[in-house]
């Protein structure tokens, strides 16, 4: 899909974000290829917090604040509820952030994909608890400082790698899973619009650059996200069928992970060594890529 | 009509009875503008101008329709437009009082 296929509606407009907000873009991209007839449920975390402030209300359509681990099971809740009420062109579609999703939702997504509702959950993932004051979550990357996380002079913020949710979505047999990236809206959209036509359980994760949190100018948002596809730190994929495939593959060789880091100030004291950890890691996922999904 | 969350007039002091009685209201309901946060605004030169659209997709605020006209009631001026542009058909100027 391009910008001329979109509708000219605006489904979630007005709201709080910050300026170069990469969530906020995440949901109205999302929203404006759902259009109207799809059901927002959304926990707490950033979204919810500035799209929901009384009698301020920013989604054109229906939309609620779930409980902060129940985003998938109010899901599942909506979705039944419409069916029963004889609806047939809908979508249940919950947008969670990376804790929401890959700590404190975790439970009730793996339930809902375990059986199988008809529900579309993106998780729209700025890696940290941004909302709350950018503390580290299970989707935060190797290295990142975050208020929970500092950087010192032993260790050098996050201790632990990211969570492979793709990978955690699709290992359930999911009937649809792909990362994406605000940076590359169209591959985006095209997941969306796909997912928008399988029925079952879809799985969407999209990295949304925080200014705030990754320590950004506000109009760096989107070279930031497109940068994390083009050095092969996120792989833009998709999973269906019991199939992995690359929608956009990163052109080879990779650009190079240090200017992705020195852009940012929650990796500004990574050390020369821990940028060649964090890029050796990044090729040897991309070994068990090409051999995985492209049978190379 | 497009469908878009509309700024309505809201009465100064609400009673008692003016808010929901449940956690529900009217969606798109929207009272304040945005406007005040910025300290940059974009503005297109149609000239150079190209109409790609890439301002109007990449813009987290929606507040570049897709016929170019800038909402400047909620631009951030978070400057995202300016520097997804291909052509520089748009910049940044200050806020002046």
């Amino acid at each position: 899909m391009n910008a001329r296929e979109l509708t000219k509606d605006e489904y979630f407009f007005g709201h709080k974000a910050c300026a170069g907000c990469g969530g906020a873009l995440a949901v109205r991209i999302a929203m404006k290829v759902l259009g109207k007839n799809a059901y927002a449920a959304l926990p707490a975390g950033c979204m919810s917090a500035v799209g929901f402030n009384f009698p301020q209300l920013c989604f054109a359509n229906n939309a609620i604040i779930s409980t902060f681990a129940g985003t998938a099971s109010m899901l599942t809740g909506i979705e039944a509820g419409l069916r029963a009420q004889g609806a047939t062109d809908f979508t249940a579609v919950g947008f969670a952030g990376d804790g929401g999703t890959a700590d404190i939702g975790i439970q009730a997504l793996s339930g809902a994909i375990d059986r199988g509702d008809d529900i579309l959950y993106i998780c729209y993932d700025n890696e940290a608890y941004m909302n709350t004051g950018v503390q580290k979550s299970g989707l935060s990357p190797f290295g990142a400082k975050t208020t929970t996380t500092p950087a010192g002079e032993r260790i050098r913020g996050n201790i632990r790698p990211k969570k492979r949710m793709f990978e955690i979505a699709a290992a359930h047999g999911i009937a649809y899973a792909a990362t994406a990236s605000v940076g590359y809206l169209n591959d985006y959209m095209d997941k969306i619009a796909k997912a928008k036509t399988i029925r079952g359980t879809k799985y969407i994760h999209v990295i949304a650059p925080c200014p705030v949190g990754w320590g950004t100018r506000t109009d760096e948002t989107i070279e930031l996200a497109r940068d994390i596809a083009d050095t092969g730190l996120w792989p833009l994929a998709e999973y269906e069928n019991g199939v992995f495939r690359l929608t956009k593959r990163a052109r080879e060789p990779f650009a190079d992970p240090q200017n992705y880091f020195k852009k940012q100030s929650r990796f500004r004291h990574l050390t020369a060594g821990d940028i060649a950890a964090i890029t050796a890691d990044r090729d040897l996922n991309w070994e068990k890529i090409k051999k995985e999904y492209e049978g190379s | 009509m497009i469908i878009k969350p509309t700024l309505r007039d809201r009465p100064g002091a609400w009673a008692l009875s003016d808010y929901p009685e449940g956690t529900y209201w009217e969606a798109g309901y929207l009272t304040q503008k945005n406007a005040g946060w910025r300290s940059e605004r974009p503005v297109i030169d149609k000239e150079k101008c190209t109409g790609c659209l890439q301002c109007y997709l990449y813009c987290p605020d929606g507040t570049i329709d897709s016929d170019l006209n800038i909402d400047c009631d909620f631009c951030k001026g978070c400057g995202i437009c300016a520097k997804i542009c291909r052509v520089s058909a748009i910049r940044m100027e200050g806020e002046t009082r």
